[in-house]
């Protein structure tokens, strides 16, 4: 597979982790065991579009937002994650 | 069937003659022959004996479909199994052997199987294992082991070289025939940049040396004009290379056979190259494989099939047989029976099952002068190891039984085109009744099939075909085609008209599969069995599940499947096809990556100087480590005695650079580090030090160490070796997906730091005599206390911690300066009694200690397993707090971590389980050890191991059990803490 870093450009899936799914939000540290098991054990796994998170680890260490279809394994898109993601999702038409 | 070589014809170098070896006998051949060409030219018909039955099995094939012909090349650790000679080129001394037989190939005792017969029909395996059969299993199964199989592989180490290339392409064509050479062509015109695979030596597929004939001029000098175009406009070209897979992404992998064929090489080059390819598009034009026809004693040696027998002739110059007949369902054998009489070799007769025959077929047959038998097929075969004589009858056992004798039988069934890469990335294969065979399905990707893979089998359409493909290639692409040139071709047989014979019955095996030995009648059990399903027939039967992946007999099943479906084979469809579309060698993936190559080996600073003061390096991970400094004449368990032994009572100095460092910088670093940890860590003043344990999401324990506070807004963070890489992501995971507001920035930094601890009752004398003009009195540098100083001028960080519960010191400093850090500690602390020590005295410190460390953190532990449970706090919410303190953690059967002594003295092993019963009468296991070491502070053998409610059996007797080392010793069990429980020693 191949990942289009918004930092790096296009490189090959084994400069990265995966990191799972993105659809899931983490619960605050303070919430209740029962949110926190859903979050820890909740799994959909799903066919079709899903948003999992790649880091590139070894490249520019950022987390990206990827999503892909779990079927075809297409990559639909790349976001940056964390302190970045608002500068670069102002710079992103979609 | 006795093959010759024809006085003339072929591509074959007559003048270079070639000597090799088959079972030891020495035979000639010439350059451009095959290992087979070569072995028909010598008259050898028996090279290989059967998977299951041992039957003797001949050469069917020319290609990379051959299911028989599979040799062992080579010898000692450069022998490999399973090599088609179909496949192989000649070169002088090549030694290839048989396979599958013993102790000859004309002598096979174990053709003895044969009586096993019944045993092996269809779903042996599952049968066996169950029910009233497994009786025999037992009792056969060794046998069958030895007797089913194919070559042995090589027991010595690889003694080649492999190496792997990425490569980068607008259009990767995969086949150098017709159609992927016009497809080539085309696209390389409108600037593309452009791969050529072909796995042949010489471009040209089915063209190579044939008869057609392309704009007035024979096709090799076509081909030669095409390719010298190719190579002026850039394209690369890559022979010998099979496209093996095709990947997500348009990535395919590919092998070069770049030495195979050399009788010697200087070493310069990989025996093969493994290529991983971009393609921004790719054509696949693979073309198509002859399928046999399955009639009673089909797998007899000098049964072939004629595209084959035509190709050995007109590009081997060798004849197949002597009295060769052809027996066909379709159109397409026809242009065998022309081109072998052209090339001298023509056929005693064709024997064809349709009974309405085109008129161009019959005047083909009539203008080679070739008897035509027709509605006839073939109903059984004769002679021993070899083919002698055919048994001719009607179709569906109608007509009289006409005996003909041949040597070699050619057998055209049809075309099968080799769909398998368009599979690996595309839909379902398509039934298509013309063709009586599989289409490539619709594409998930970027790629175009043409030619004879797209069911073309006429030259002119293949490249009329190849020729759009590669337009269409360069468009997708984003670029301009060029106009295509129109191309003439000479007149062939265009039509087709397969007459559908799933088997003919009759006396004698049929075989569908050669390669797995599954006959007709295997499937028809299969069938009556209930199996409707595609996917259950292959894995029942092992149809198709052999190196060959079925390229012969997958589509020649299904029609078998089929019959009396009112689908038919589109109904019953085809399995999907796997990579690699033929055999890999795993030196060949596995590239430059083996030995100590197969990973980047990690050097601590003070590398040099253990390797020559008789350190044994052991490996952590990346790294390597000292285990222990071996004096003259010491082992290695004397050595760490001594070492841990000289830091309880002296002073000793280890190597710890290999602790993960990580660099945790801004004003919000403290708040961060607060929540990651479980204790707090909230009140860690400038210029102190504080244990810590981190927790995963699920509560379970992910690493522990020390964090310093350098600074209002800078730490520095230690993990241990292990976890360095696991802790810097989840430190990276937090700061990106859960709190991207906080102000901290993390970086790894375990190579910037050489790092080393100073351990023992007399480290405080030696760290006063090293450091410049620092205080280090208990005072000044209390315990937990982290000090910048420096050693000779070059700065230094120093913290007073404890791994081995001694008075001890880390120090830091940059690791360049790590090897002289070292060596002054060294020199300064030589008055003082000073030993290194290495992995393992620190495993017997920690251990005596009751310190958790790699053996319990196996990822399946929470604090509350290993006497952590008070740095959970209860104040504050952290990463992990919610199921840290979940009811199963909190189970009082749960694993606790106690001490074990030996009763007896004798040495406890990691791994044992630990249970309540002596040898005889264990009883369940009650757990298990994870860390075991002699320990010289109380001069016994202990361990440390995780016990279910193990505080409560502190004081018992119990045993630790090891069957797989036959013993089973009598332990105590104790507290965890064997020395110093109070730690008064450390804090002094
Ligand atoms: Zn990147």
């Amino acid at each position: 597979m191949r990942i289009l870093c918004p930092c790096c450009g296009e490189r090959d899936a084994r400069e990265f982790t995966y990191c799972g799914d993105a659809s899931r939000v983490m619960p605050a540290l303070d919430a209740e065991a029962d949110a926190w098991a859903a979050y820890v054990w909740g799994r959909k796994n799903p066919r079709g579009p899903h948003e999992e998170y790649w880091q590139h680890a070894h490249g520019c260490r950022h987390w990206l937002r990827v999503t892909r279809n779990t079927e075809t394994h297409e990559i639909l898109s790349v976001l940056l994650e964390g302190p970045w993601r608002a500068r670069h999702e102002a710079k992103d038409p979609r | 069937m006795s093959g010759y070589r024809l006085a003339d014809g072929g591509l074959v170098d007559r003048a270079t003659a070639l000597s090799f070896t088959f079972d030891g006998k020495r035979l000639d051949g010439f350059a451009g022959d095959t290992l087979a060409s070569a072995l028909i030219a010598n008259g050898v018909t028996l090279v290989g004996r059967s998977f299951k039955y041992h039957r003797p099995r001949g050469i069917l094939s020319a290609g990379t479909e051959e299911p028989n012909a599979l040799m062992t090349l080579g010898e000692g650790s450069r022998a490999e199994p399973n090599i088609p000679a179909t496949t192989t080129e000649l070169f002088e001394g090549l030694v290839a052997r048989s396979q599958n037989r013993w102790p000859s190939l004309g002598l096979d005792l174990l053709a003895a199987t044969r009586p096993l017969a019944p045993m092996l029909v269809a779903g042996f395996y599952y049968k066996t294992f169950m029910g009233p059969t497994k009786r025999s299993w037992m009792l056969f199964e060794p046998f069958i082991r030895r007797a089913a199989g194919l070559g042995a592989p090589p027991t010595g180490a690889d003694p080649d070289c492999y190496d792997r290339r990425n490569h980068f392409c607008d259009v990767l064509i995969v086949g150098g025939g017709p159609a992927g050479i016009a497809a080539a062509l085309q696209a390389a015109r409108s600037g593309a940049r452009v791969t050529l695979a072909d796995d042949a030596a010489a471009p040209g597929g089915a063209l190579r040396g044939s008869r057609t004939r392309i704009d007035g001029e024979p096709a090799g000098a076509w081909l030669a004009r095409s390719i010298a175009e190719l190579d002026a406009l850039g394209a690369t070209r890559l022979p010998r290379t099979t496209v093996f897979g095709y990947y997500d992404h348009q990535t395919l992998g590919a092998v070069e056979r770049v030495t195979d064929h050399l009788a010697t090489t200087d070493g310069s080059s990989p025996r093969q190259r493994y290529w991983i390819v971009r393609a921004r598009h790719v054509v696949l034009c693979a073309g198509a494989v002859e399928r046999p026809l399955v009639f009673p004693g089909n797998d007899r040696p000098g049964v072939m099939l004629a595209d084959a027998v035509r190709l050995y002739a007109y590009r081997h110059g060798v004849a197949c047989g002597r009295k060769v007949a052809l027996f066909t369902n379709n159109d397409s054998a026809y242009g065998v029976v022309r081109d072998l009489s052209a090339a001298g070799a023509p056929l005693t007769a064709v024997i064809d099952a349709r009974a309405e025959i085109p008129e161009a077929c019959r005047r083909a047959a009539h203008d080679a002068g070739v008897e035509l038998i027709a509605g006839s097929v073939v109903r059984g075969t004769h002679g021993g190891r070899s083919l002698s004589a055919l048994d001719i009858g009607g179709v569906g056992g109608s007509g009289t039984v006409r005996r003909l004798d041949v040597d070699c039988l050619a057998v055209s069934g049809g075309w099968t085109p080799r769909v398998h890469l368009a599979s690996q990335m595309g839909g379902p294969p398509t039934f298509d009744a013309r063709l009586q065979s599989f289409l490539p399905g619709a594409p998930s990707t970027g790629w175009i099939a043409a030619g004879a893979m797209a069911g073309t089998l006429e030259t002119a359409g293949c490249l009329a075909e190849g020729a759009d493909a590669g337009d269409r290639a360069a468009r997708a692409v984003g670029l301009e085609p060029t106009a295509t040139p129109d191309i003439e071709v000479s007149e062939e047989l265009t039509g087709y008209q397969p007459l559908v014979i799933p088997a003919i019955r009759g006396r004698g095996k049929a075989f569908v599969d050669l390669q797995n030995d599954v006959a007709a009648s295997d499937v028809e059990l299969a069938r009556r069995e209930g199996y409707v399903s595609v996917e259950h027939l292959k894995r029942y039967t092992t149809l198709g599940m052999a190196t060959d992946q079925g390229k012969t007999s997958n589509v020649n099943a299904i029609a078998l499947m089929a019959e009396g479906r009112a689908g038919g084979s589109a109904e019953v469809g085809t399995t999907r096809f796997r990579a690699p579309y033929t055999p890999v060698t795993l030196g060949a993936l596995a590239g430059r990556h083996t030995g100590a190559h197969f990973q980047a080996e990690r050097r601590t600073p003070m590398h040099d100087w253990h390797v020559a003061n008789g350190a044994v390096m052991s490996p952590v991970g990346p790294w390597l480590r000292p285990r222990a400094y071996l004096r003259a004449g010491e082992t290695l368990r004397e050595a760490y005695i001594r070492e841990a032994g000289n830091v309880r009572e002296q002073v000793g100095v280890c190597d710890v650079s290999t602790l993960g460092k990580i660099d945790i910088q801004g004003p919000d670093a403290g708040k961060f580090l607060n929540r990651v940890y479980s204790n707090g860590f909230k009140t860690l003043a400038v210029g102190k030090a504080r244990y810590g344990v981190m927790l995963r999401d699920d509560g379970m324990l992910l690493d522990d160490g020390t964090t310093w506070r350098l600074d209002e807004t800078a730490y520095l963070m230690t993990t241990t070796t292990g976890a360095a890489a696991p802790v810097m992501q989840h430190l990276e995971r937090l700061l990106n997906v859960a709190w991207p507001n906080l102000q901290v920035n993390v970086t790894s930094t375990t190579s910037h730091w050489a790092s080393m601890s100073l351990a023992g009752p007399r480290a405080r004398d030696v760290l006063a005599d090293l450091l410049d003009e620092t205080d280090v009195s208990g005072d000044a540098l209390p315990f937990m206390a982290v000090r910048r100083s420096s050693i000779a001028g070059v700065p230094v960080i120093v913290a007073r911690l404890s791994f081995s519960g001694e008075l001890a010191y880390e120090i830091f400093c940059g690791a360049g300066y790590g090897l002289a850090a070292w060596r002054r500690v060294l020199e300064v602390g030589a008055a003082h009694g000073i030993m290194p020590y290495g992995t393992e005295a620190l495993g017997t410190l920690r251990i005596e200690k009751g310190h958790i460390a790699g053996g319990e953190m196996d990822g399946r532990i929470s604090p509350h397993h290993v006497g952590l449970a008070g740095m959970l706090s209860k104040r504050k919410p952290y990463f992990g707090s919610a199921l840290a303190n979940r009811d199963g953690l909190l189970d009082p059967e749960r694993y606790e971590i106690v001490g074990l002594v030996s009763r007896a003295g004798e040495p406890l092993r990691a791994g044992a389980h630990v249970v309540s019963g002596p040898a005889g009468n264990p009883g369940p296991s009650q757990g298990f050890i994870s860390s075991t070491t002699f320990s010289p502070a109380l001069g016994k053998e202990i361990a440390l191991a995780l016990v279910k409610g193990g505080d409560a059996r502190r004081g018992e007797v119990m045993y630790a059990a090891d069957p797989v080392h036959r013993r089973h010793l009598e332990v105590d069990v104790v507290s965890p803490h064997f020395h110093d429980p109070d730690g008064t020693r450390m804090k002094d």
